[in-house]
């Protein structure tokens, strides 16, 4: 068996059995609810139909109702486009990067992060659907034969890779986290005792029984599916910064917004991924799983991916004042000094200085700092696509055309309504889903159990060569 | 009945994969033959030893890959190349070759998409995993913390067999009735 080093802390806290982690983390699905679970669903379902109501008003009247205007023409819909999207990596990051680097600890919080993945890609999409004005024509983004001459998309376009990378993106990310569900619906099935219930998760369990034959495909499957997943993830927001990177516009036109936006599409979803399981871990008595190691790990990967941003942001600077070009040099002086310096200001304390604060380890184990920096992380990821977007489209080339961008009430409450959906989802998922990858946390049990660390540590003393 | 072979399934029960993959190691070494082994989590190793052959899953998501790449390079050639070749932004498609940069992400996720779906479908239908299945399992405790063996075996063995199965430390062995089956000749 697979050995691991004493110094390693346990990943699985307390001693548990194999039948214990069942319990732990079936108990939600089957059990009852509390009353913060009920709190939270009834905001987040409200804030979603007041979202709906936005959208259903934004078709009726035209998307003039939004405070895009002629010079400001993308503003907060592909803010938030870009914002859902990044969030949603951390998700494929955690399950398939991880999980070809080996690392234990991604078992803890995979499914939740997957989940994650799927709703926030969930939410980016509703943004680009309806950015299009006619969202009863969206069907045209696809390489249909049609009526029109025929009239076929443009393959040499960045937008049109997004709606293949997105759409790719999302359907695997979504079959990845099914067949990892499977064995665990699996699990419920067979202990359920309510004939709905039974009947319910029969259903989505697809009939498994985990036997050594399947499994071994199913280890096949994982692997490759991540190994697929790992350049699949580059790609989308590599794709997602060409839409800015191949126009000609100061501010937009540089390559080193690939890199750029993958590492900081990761930051911010390790910061969304941290908010989620520390309100799981706490709502579900999970803390023998998501422990403060856990925590810490994501923590270090904020600390690398943020420094990442940080540097990135820097570098910008300089190559708008080594490249010699005033309309370059005059998009980032506008960025930091122009109406939106306040904008500018606060993305740069909230995605440079604070995640700097976790090279303190008392900051990096401490829950609630946690809990804040994560939240703060994503303001601060908010305002950087925001920074990119709408201070370079205000100040474009031609003084004439320059304009300011207020959102209205429809901007804002399409944002907050999928905020919303977000949680609606989310929290049905943790309620009937189980939030842990259970089958396969148990391979670990042996490896990272606390009680079985202990054991194997005594064990090795006990056997020590006397000198 | 003519033809036709009469076998005792016998169901050796664990709470434990080390056990398990013992008695695995005896039976085989008995020179009984394992017909299943079934568990809450992967056994690593344990295919060699029941005999489970290495799967060929990933050689399929190779050739549904390659199929991806191929269906988008056709289209792309078809639509922007040999239906309405245009020149856009100094960037002529008369010959797929002049294009090729611009086509590289969509071809690329095109493989992805067929490589990664073609090959959840097979191994969902490979292992006949379908809405509405039955569970496979024999014993419900298999996805909670019981490692089963699933024997098949002719009456005289299972003396034999159970005898093994005990002295690696099965918890249960437990007789589960009878299977008929077809002699090959």
């Amino acid at each position: 068996m697979h050995a691991e080093s004493q110094i390693r802390e346990p990943l699985i806290l307390g001693n548990k059995t194999y039948s214990q982690i069942t319990d732990d983390i079936i108990k939600p699905v089957e059990g009852k609810t509390g009353k913060a679970w009920y709190v939270l669903f009834t905001i987040a379902t409200l804030t979603f139909i007041w979202g709906l109501g936005c959208l259903a008003y934004t078709i009726g009247v035209g998307i003039g109702v939004w405070g895009s205007n002629n010079g400001v023409d993308w503003a907060w819909d592909i803010t938030n486009f870009v914002w859902w999207i990044g969030i949603g990596h951390a998700g494929t990051l955690i399950s398939a990067v991880l999980l070809l680097f080996r690392q234990k600890w991604r078992l803890g919080i995979n499914r939740s992060a997957e989940a994650m993945t799927i709703f926030a890609v969930m939410c980016a999409a509703i943004f680009v659907l309806f950015h299009t004005g006619r969202v009863w024509l969206d069907y045209m983004l696809f390489p249909l034969p049609n009526q029109f001459g025929s009239l076929w998309p443009n393959f040499n376009s960045p937008l049109l890779w997004d709606v293949f990378a997105v759409s790719t993106y999302f359907t695997i990310s979504l079959v990845f986290w099914y067949i990892g569900l499977i064995p665990d619906f699996a699990t419920i099935r067979d202990r359920a005792i309510s004939p709905f219930m039974k009947k319910f998760y029969s259903l989505l369990s697809f009939g498994w029984g985990g036997s050594a034959r399947h499994w071994s495909r199913f280890e096949e499957v994982s692997l490759v599916l991540a190994g697929l997943s790992t350049p699949l993830v580059f790609s989308v927001h590599s794709i997602v910064s060409f839409d800015f990177a191949t126009s000609i516009l100061p501010g937009w036109h540089t390559t080193i917004f690939p890199p750029y936006f993958v590492s900081g599409a990761v930051f911010s979803g390790f910061a969304m991924v941290l908010t989620l399981m520390l309100i799981v871990r706490r709502i579900y008595n999970l803390q023998a799983y998501i422990t403060v190691k856990h925590v810490e790990y994501m923590n270090i990967v904020i600390i690398v991916t943020g420094s990442i941003v940080g540097v990135a942001y820097l570098t910008e600077l300089f190559m708008s004042w080594y490249s010699g070009v005033e309309f370059e040099q005059y998009a980032f002086l506008n960025r930091a000094t122009g109406p939106y310096a306040w904008a500018y200001w606060c993305m740069m304390t909230c995605n440079v200085v604070s995640p700097q604060l976790f090279w303190f380890k008392k900051i990096r184990t401490s829950l609630v700092a946690t809990f804040i920096l994560s939240i703060v992380v994503n303001i601060g990821m908010w305002f950087e696509r925001f920074v990119i977007i709408v201070p370079t489209l205000c100040r474009t080339f031609l003084p004439s055309t320059w304009n300011m961008y207020h959102p209205t009430f429809v901007d804002i409450g399409i944002f907050t309504g999928t905020i919303g959906m977000f949680f609606f989802f989310f929290l049905l998922f943790s309620r009937y889903f189980p939030v842990i990858a259970q089958s396969e946390l148990k391979t670990i049990l042996k490896i990272s159990g606390e009680k079985q660390k202990k054991d194997a540590e005594a064990h090795s003393h006990s056997h020590a060569p006397a000198h | 009945m003519a033809g036709v072979i009469t076998k005792k399934v016998i169901h050796g029960v664990y709470d434990d994969e080390v056990p398990l993959l013992d008695a695995c190691r005896k039976l085989k070494a008995a020179g009984i033959k394992v017909k299943e082994v079934f568990s809450p989590f992967p056994i690593h190793g344990i295919d060699p030893i029941i005999g489970v052959p290495r799967t060929r899953l990933a050689i399929c998501a190779f050739l549904y890959g390659l199929t991806g790449c191929g269906l988008a390079t056709l289209m792309m050639w078809y639509m922007m190349v040999s239906d309405w070749p245009t020149d856009i932004g100094g960037k002529p498609s008369w010959m797929y070759i002049y294009n090729v940069p611009a086509f590289i992400p969509i071809t690329f996720e095109s493989t992805v998409f067929c490589a990664g779906h073609g090959m959840a479908l097979t191994y969902l239908l490979r292992c006949m995993l379908v809405p509405g299945a039955r569970a496979k399992n024999p014993d419900p405790r298999t996805t909670n913390d019981k490692f089963l063996i699933l024997l098949e075996l002719p009456e005289e063995k299972t003396g034999e067999a159970e005898k093994v199965l005990r002295a690696a430390g099965a918890i249960e062995v437990n007789q589960k009735g009878t299977v008929t089956e077809k002699l090959p000749y």
